[in-house]
This record gives C-alpha cells, sequence and structure tokens, in this order.
C-alpha cells in the first residue's frame, strides 16, 4: 500500500514532505509535486493521505502481495473531531467507519509551568507530575522493600 | 578537509536533551519540565514529532493500564504476568517501577483529550482484556506531541543523531550528541549535562517476509532503525537481554494484531483442516520448557512455538475465525475500526484480496523478528533501577541512568522490562526524566565539557558516503553497480540476509547454533568494512546510510547475545539448534555486553535475576 499522487490535484503546498515518519514523500524538481521516492520504506501510515489539504495522495496496495482494485480512504476532520474512512473491496463491495479523534480543544493542553511548582520534599519523593492525585488511589505512590526480593529461580 | 564536511555547525546548548520524540521521548520531554522549570530541555527527533515513532497512525488500545483506581490491578500483578511471558526473566524492579505510575500517565491522557472508550454500565475505561483498555486512537500521537511542545524549550525536527559525544575532562560521562539536519544538511552538536534517549526499537534487522515493494510493510514501523542501540552500545553502555528478539502472531501479509480479536472478539485459531492445535503440541513443548508451558496466560512465544509445528507438520496455514464473531455488527465494527486505526496496511490487504472476515477465516502467520524492549520481549539497555527499592546490584547512580554517567534511557531502549507498551514507555520516560533533573542538581557546576577533536571527526565521518558517491559515480556511466561503493539499500538488504540465513530469521523457522553464529559474525564483519564504503547521492540517502549503520551495531549486540546464552529460553521466538532445551540451572540470569569501541571487542557476562517473593 505505499502511496502515490495524484498529478491533476497536488499544488506542491510541501505539508506530506513535512510530516511523513519515513522521509520518503519528497517534491519532485521537475513537475514541483510530490512523490513517493521510497515506495518499499513506506509503512501505510497514512500521515501524508491525512495531512494533505487537497486530498491529492493515494496508497495502492503493495504490489508482491495485492491485487489491483481496492482502496481505502480517509478524511481527518481536526476542527469536527472526526476521522471518516471508507474501504472498497476489489469485488466493488464497500464499508465505511467514523471514529472520534479528540475531545477536546486542539491547543488546549496546559505547559506543565502551569502546575504549581513542585516542593522539595517532592522532589526528593517517588512521586511524578500531577502524583499523587492523579492516581486516584488513597496511600500515595505504593512501594515495596527490598528484602522482598530474592534471587535464582521462581 | 573533504567536500561536504565544510557544512555548516550549529551548536545547541541544554541541560537535558531528549533523543527521540515518540512516546517515551515525549514523556521525558513533558516531565523534565516539571521538575526543572528553569532547565533549557531539548528535544530532537529525526521526523516530526507530530507523527513520529511507532504510534504515527495512532493506536486502538493502550495496553498498560492497571486500573488501580477499581482494583482491578496492582502492580505487582503486572511484575507476575511479564516474568511468566518472558519465561521468568524480567527486572522485576524496573517493571514494578513502571506499573505503578502508569495509570497517572494514562489519567492525563484522559484529560488531555485522547477519546476513552467507557464501559456504560459501570463507568470505568472499557478493558479489552486483562491489561488493555479501548481508545479511539488515531490521535494519539498528536495529542502527546502537543503536550511535550509546549514543555520544550526548543524541539528540533529532522534531525537524525548519528552518536553521543562524551565528556573530555570525565571518563564515562556524557556530553552531548551530534547529527545532521536532513533537510539542509547542517551539522549539529547538541552540548547537554544530561542525555536521554528514546529513540525506538528496530525493525529490517532481519530480512521481512515481503519480497518488493512490500518489504516497508514490517509489523514494527520500518523508521525503528535501532539508533536506541547502537547509540549508547558505542559509547560502551552495558546492554541487556539482546538475544530476546520478538516474533509476532500477526494477520498475514498486513501485520495486523490479533490482540483486539483474541480478547475483546473472541476469535479463536484453528489449522487448515478446521482443527485446534494449540493443545497437541503441550508434552512436546513440556519437553523443551518443563513447566513454563503450565502458566497463565500460555507465553507469547510458546504460542508461537505450537503455530510453527503445526505448519511444519503440514497442516497450514492457521485461521483466526472470525465468521461466527463478525455476524454481530458490533464486533464487526470494532474489528475493523481496530486496523483503520493502527495498522491501515491490513485493510488494504483485505479489501485487495476481497476478504471479508463476515465470510472468510483470514490467514495468521508469525513474522520476521524485531529487536526491541517495550512489548512482549526485553532487549535493550541495562539501567539503574528505582532508588526505594532495587537491589543493590541494580542501582548504581540516577533511576533508569545506564552504566554511563550522565545517559539515561526509557521506553525500547531500556531492557528487562517488557510489556510496557505505549503508556508504560511514555511512563518511562517520565521517571528517566525526573532521575536525569535530579542528576543535573547534583553536578553543581561539573559540567561535561566536549572536544572539538571530537566532533570533527565525527563530522567527517558522517558526510563521508556523500563523498564515496560523489567521486565512485563519476567512474561509472550510470546505473547503481559500482565498484567502489553500495548503496544504503543494498547494505541493509545485505545485513538482513545475514541476520535471517544465521542468526534465527523466517527462512530458518528461526533455527540457529554455534557454527552459524561464528560464520554470522565473520559475514557482519566484512559488511561493516563496506559500510565504510557506503554512496549516498542525497541527504535522504545519508538518513539511511546511518540508519543502516545503527542497525548493523544492533545485529552485532543480537549475535554476540544469542550465541552467549546456550540453552533456548524462548521457543517461537528463536531456537539455538545445539542447546534445545531451556536450563534453568545455568542459564536463570540475564546476559550483559559490552563494546568497547577502542578495540572493537565485546565481552558478555551473567547478571542475576531478582523475583518478588510469590
Ligand atoms: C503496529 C503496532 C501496534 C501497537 N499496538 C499497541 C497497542 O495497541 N497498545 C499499546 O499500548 N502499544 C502498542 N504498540 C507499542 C507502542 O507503540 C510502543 O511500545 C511505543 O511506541 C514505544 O515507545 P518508544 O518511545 O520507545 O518508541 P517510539 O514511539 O517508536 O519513538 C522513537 C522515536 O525516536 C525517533 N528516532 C529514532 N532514531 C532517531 C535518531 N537517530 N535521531 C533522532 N530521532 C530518532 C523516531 O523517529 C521516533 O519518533 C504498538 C506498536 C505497533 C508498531
Ligand atoms: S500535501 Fe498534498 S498538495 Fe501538498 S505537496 Fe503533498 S500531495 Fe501535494
Ligand atoms: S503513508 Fe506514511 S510512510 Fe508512507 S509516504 Fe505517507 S507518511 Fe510516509
Amino acid at each position: 500500500m505505499p502511496t502515490f499522487v495524484y498529478m491533476e490535484r497536488c499544488d506542491g503546498c510541501g505539508h506530506c514532505v513535512d510530516i511523513c515518519p519515513s522521509d520518503i514523500m519528497h517534491i519532485d524538481k521537475t513537475y514541483r509535486r510530490a512523490i513517493n521516492i521510497e515506495p518499499n520504506m513506506c509503512w501505510e501510515c497514512y500521515s501524508c493521505v491525512k495531512a494533505c489539504p487537497q486530498n491529492a495522495i493515494d496508497a495502492r496496495g503493495a504490489a508482491d502481495f495485492a491485487p489491483l482494485g481496492h482502496s481505502v480512504r480517509t478524511l481527518r476532520e481536526p476542527e469536527k473531531g472526526t476521522i471518516s474512512w471508507k474501504v472498497k473491496f476489489r469485488n466493488g463491495h464497500e464499508k465505511n467507519f467514523v471514529s472520534p479523534i479528540r475531545t477536546t480543544d486542539w491547543g488546549s493542553i496546559p505547559a506543565p509551568t502551569e502546575l504549581p511548582p513542585p516542593s522539595d520534599e517532592e522532589f526528593e519523593s517517588q512521586v511524578l507530575a500531577h502524583e499523587p492525585d492523579a492516581l486516584n488511589i488513597v496511600g500515595g505512590v505504593p512501594t515495596l522493600t527490598s528484602d522482598q526480593f530474592r534471587k535464582g529461580v521462581i | 578537509m573533504g567536500l561536504f564536511s565544510r557544512s555548516k555547525t550549529h551548536f545547541v546548548d541544554s541541560d537535558v536533551l531528549v533523543i527521540g520524540g515518540g512516546m517515551a521521548g515525549c514523556g521525558a520531554t513533558y516531565e523534565a519540565r516539571h521538575w526543572g522549570r528553569d532547565l533549557k530541555i531539548v528535544c530532537v527527533e529525526k521526523a516530526n514529532i507530530e507523527r513520529s515513532g511507532a504510534v504515527a497512525q495512532g493506536l486502538y488500545a493502550i495496553n498498560c493500564y492497571m486500573g488501580m483506581q477499581w482494583d482491578e490491578n496492582q502492580p505487582e500483578d503486572r511484575v507476575r504476568y511479564a516474568r511468566n511471558d518472558l519465561m521468568g526473566l524480567v527486572r522485576e524492579d524496573l517493571g514494578y517501577d513502571m506499573a505503578r505510575h502508569v495509570d497517572s500517565t494514562v489519567h492525563m491522557f484522559d484529560k488531555w483529550g485522547l477519546p476513552m472508550m467507557k464501559d456504560p454500565e459501570s463507568g470505568r475505561y472499557l478493558r479489552e482484556g486483562k491489561w488493555q483498555i479501548m481508545i479511539h486512537g488515531e490521535s494519539y500521537k498528536p495529542i502527546v506531541a502537543e503536550a511535550a511542545r509546549k514543555a520544550a524549550t526548543e524541539v528540533y525536527n529532522r534531525i537524525m543523531v548519528t552518536h553521543l559525544l562524551m565528556d573530555e575532562k570525565k571518563e564515562n560521562r556524557v556530553a552531548g550528541a551530534v547529527g545532521f539536519n536532513v533537510r539542509t544538511g547542517d551539522f549539529y552538536v547538541f552540548r547537554a549535562k544530561a542525555v536521554i534517549v528514546a529513540a525506538g526499537g528496530a525493525s529490517h534487522i532481519f530480512k521481512p517476509r515481503a519480497v518488493g515493494e512490500g518489504m516497508g510493510r514490517t509489523w514494527y514501523a520500518p523508521w525503528s532503525s535501532a539508533s536506541a542501540y547502537a547509540l549508547p552500545i558505542e559509547v560502551g553502555a552495558k546492554m541487556t537481554q539482546m538475544e530476546n528478539r520478538i516474533v509476532l502472531t500477526r494477520f498475514k501479509d498486513g501485520y495486523g494484531p490479533v490482540g483486539a480479536y483474541f480478547l475483546h472478539l473472541k476469535t479463536y485459531t484453528e489449522n487448515a483442516y478446521g482443527k485446534e492445535y494449540e493443545s497437541t503440541w503441550y508434552e512436546h513443548t513440556k519437553g523443551l520448557v518443563g513447566d513454563y508451558i503450565d502458566m497463565h496466560p500460555v507465553p507469547t512465544c510458546l504460542r508461537n512455538h505450537a503455530l510453527l509445528e503445526e505448519v511444519k507438520a503440514g497442516r497450514g496455514p492457521i485461521r483466526m475465525v472470525t465468521k461466527e464473531a463478525f455476524q454481530d455488527p458490533h464486533k464487526e465494527t470494532v474489528g475493523w475500526e481496530n486496523f483503520l486505526g493502527m495498522t491501515i496496511g491490513q485493510a488494504v490487504v483485505w479489501a485487495s484480496q476481497d476478504i471479508d472476515p463476515k465470510h472468510t477465516n483470514p490467514e495468521l502467520t508469525t513474522s520476521e523478528p524485531y529487536v526491541m524492549g517495550s512489548h512482549a520481549t526485553c532487549s535493550g539497555a541495562w539501567a539503574s533501577g528505582p532508588e526505594d527499592f532495587a537491589p543493590d546490584e541494580y542501582q548504581w547512580g540516577y533511576n533508569r541512568m545506564l552504566t554511563v554517567d550522565g545517559l539515561f534511557g526509557a521506553g525500547d531502549t531500556i531492557g528487562g522490562s517488557a510489556h510496557k507498551f505505549s503508556s508504560g514507555s511514555y511512563t518511562e520516560g517520565r521517571i528517566a526524566a525526573k532521575a536525569a533533573v535530579k542528576y543535573i542538581k547534583d553536578m553543581g557546576r561539573d559540567v561535561p565539557q566536549v572536544s572539538e577533536d571530537e566532533y570533527q571527526g565525527l563530522k567527517k565521518k558522517i558526510y563521508k558516503p556523500l563523498e564515496n558517491y560523489e567521486v565512485g559515480r563519476n567512474q561509472i556511466t550510470g546505473g547503481t553497480v559500482s565498484p567502489s561503493y553500495i548503496q544504503p539499500m543494498q547494505g541493509l538488504q545485505r545485513l538482513e540476509k545475514i541476520m535471517d540465513e544465521y542468526v534465527g530469521g523466517i527462512s530458518s523457522h528461526y533455527m540457529t547454533n554455534e557454527p552459524l553464529l561464528t560464520r554470522g559474525l565473520e559475514l557482519l564483519a566484512t559488511l561493516k568494512e563496506d559500510l565504510e564504503q557506503l554512496g549516498a547521492e542525497d541527504l535522504h540517502q545519508l538518513q539511511r546510510a546511518w540508519e543502516l549503520h545503527h542497525r548493523l551495531r544492533a545485529s552485532e549486540s543480537v549475535t554476540h547475545h544469542t550465541l552467549f546464552r546456550k540453552e533456548t529460553r524462548w521457543p517461537g521466538y528463536y531456537y539455538r539448534g545445539d542447546h534445545m532445551k531451556l536450563d534453568d540451572e545455568d542459564w536463570h540470569c540475564f546476559t550483559l555486553s559490552q563494546y568497547d569501541r577502542n578495540t572493537g571487542d565485546w565481552e558478555l557476562e551473567k547478571a542475576p535475576v531478582y523475583h518478588i517473593i510469590d
């Protein structure tokens, strides 16, 4: 399922180049449009497909095991907080799915500095940020004593 | 001075340097800011943290959540589970430490906006199995990245880190790292007081099952390039359990995970003739591993073993029986969304081959081996344990510090602590970052210094593949065949072939022995010589060249470890044909290795395993 780019849709904006974790979406110097320069290092993660504002990128099952005639298309709508999928089989059958992707506003996560600064006592103890409260248990961070350990076969 | 070593050099000074902005790296970046309010925290990533690492396409489950608030599981339970699954050998101190904190991590994700599925009756997180909770995790990575960006002083995307730098004054102390920008080609020298390596696991060490265009459709991401191992190995950090590579039973060709299918959808496997087969291998497996076959759940490697034996007996392919479960429309939706949320390629394979699991039971197969430290496997660096209870042999400094001063690790980097998954890796990043801040505060003014000689030498070395190509290319009329250089992909394919045929990959049904491993090491040594002649046409290939260097170093480590452990501890992951049985008397221990960068020698030793009573 490596990706490919439709000539008439791509405007060369470079979003896909910026996001591809494999560094394989590049802008072709002659056509000034995106191409997958190394399809056999594509994970079909769809990061580029989701990021393309023109819906210019699609995937085609890898030639060594996937017959032609299928498609898996997606539309990610961050402002709506959803992602939609359309799966089309070789035999023409179709399946559609929609899932939520986020329950809060984009950009709304508070920086750790918005928490009160930790005390020396917390720094010396085993708690991490937001703990012990964020564990939702009484008694604080659980611990063990080293005499509970023994060497060797179980 | 060579052609390309004239590239511009940038110096970046920091207190905490986080290498790799995946799950563990984002956790480390966030936590470092909480404890080090006034510190300079820098995260450096070879891709873009918005969608990098193993979670780039999202996940459909968080595989490690205790649920202590509802008394569903306690950290001790997690330790027992991981210990059983890894045939007795895990660092129980590290596992307990991760498990006691992991719930607070998951509660943070929930608050930040990750859609968690809830049980409509109890209101609790919906369980897929005893340990897993279900999420709509398409945006898992963007959410985690948002928090990391808010915490970091600076995030550097598209910088491939190639080497760590050591302090010029104090022996065995880290002082930073170097790398190059994959877009501009500029050289970067990161000077830091503490370094956290969180660069993920390793795919493409062994030859994958796909034979062409599909070779990137591996289970673990093709960009998991073993930097997490090569970086510490090369500065002399001790490694552990590198022989414990993992093989996964997955849906054929797309590598779609089976967890939700077994646990939530209650599908099950059968052989080509519709028969249950696992129980028929019980006595045979007991003969190899003794009582370990009686553990519940059955260890992952032993389930692989039964599948492999059944296929070798001529009763393959093995299929997942989905036809019954998929009659329920809710289950059918979960089955599909599970893949669309984390392994889209499996949906593509099924669509292309007209496999609708409602009408066809899909095939399963075993994957090529991977090297990693966060799944049902525990390869990685040997780390110091938690201060409050780790046994003396497991504690020489700060929590999650490796055997090099100031060098920390988390996630796939850390060995001995299996079953962390996404949430546990993030949590381990948090643990390592708090310890790194402590290390810096205790350090006072005695700060590390990088030597100009060292980074200038590395600069020359890093750009050499571009020069090799430039020079060699003029010798030939065109094409990819040169007598003076090999390309990164050609080198990668040689590496995969050596590892596959000599170190226990798919083509030998994961079988190896001492003569094979010894020959494998010879072949790796000549490949290492050839890597001095890698030719890179552009910066993209230069990144591939250094990924290959890292993969080769990790492969050497895997091979030495496999040779050292003279038993078959994990049948189904790999077999030592000359030592087919598990041997608790001699090998109920960890294996440790150390590489000497001056001599190129590897030293191996055993380290004790401690168990929590009961
Ligand atoms: C298909 C699949 C399904 C999974 N399913 C689940 C699941 O259902 N639930 C669950 O909890 N977990 C699951 N996991 C496991 C989880 O993804 C990992 O355990 C976790 O991501 C490991 O975290 P990490 O930070 O160690 O590595 P990663 O998240 O992979 O991060 C490593 C980072 O380092 C960067 N990097 C690497 N080398 C360099 C370098 N040289 N220079 C700079 N940066 C570098 C990478 O680009 C990456 O961003 C799954 C994984 C896969 C692949
Ligand atoms: S994101 Fe889309 S439009 Fe922009 S360069 Fe890539 S393929 Fe072309
Ligand atoms: S699917 Fe993923 S790996 Fe493939 S080109 Fe797109 S972003 Fe890159």
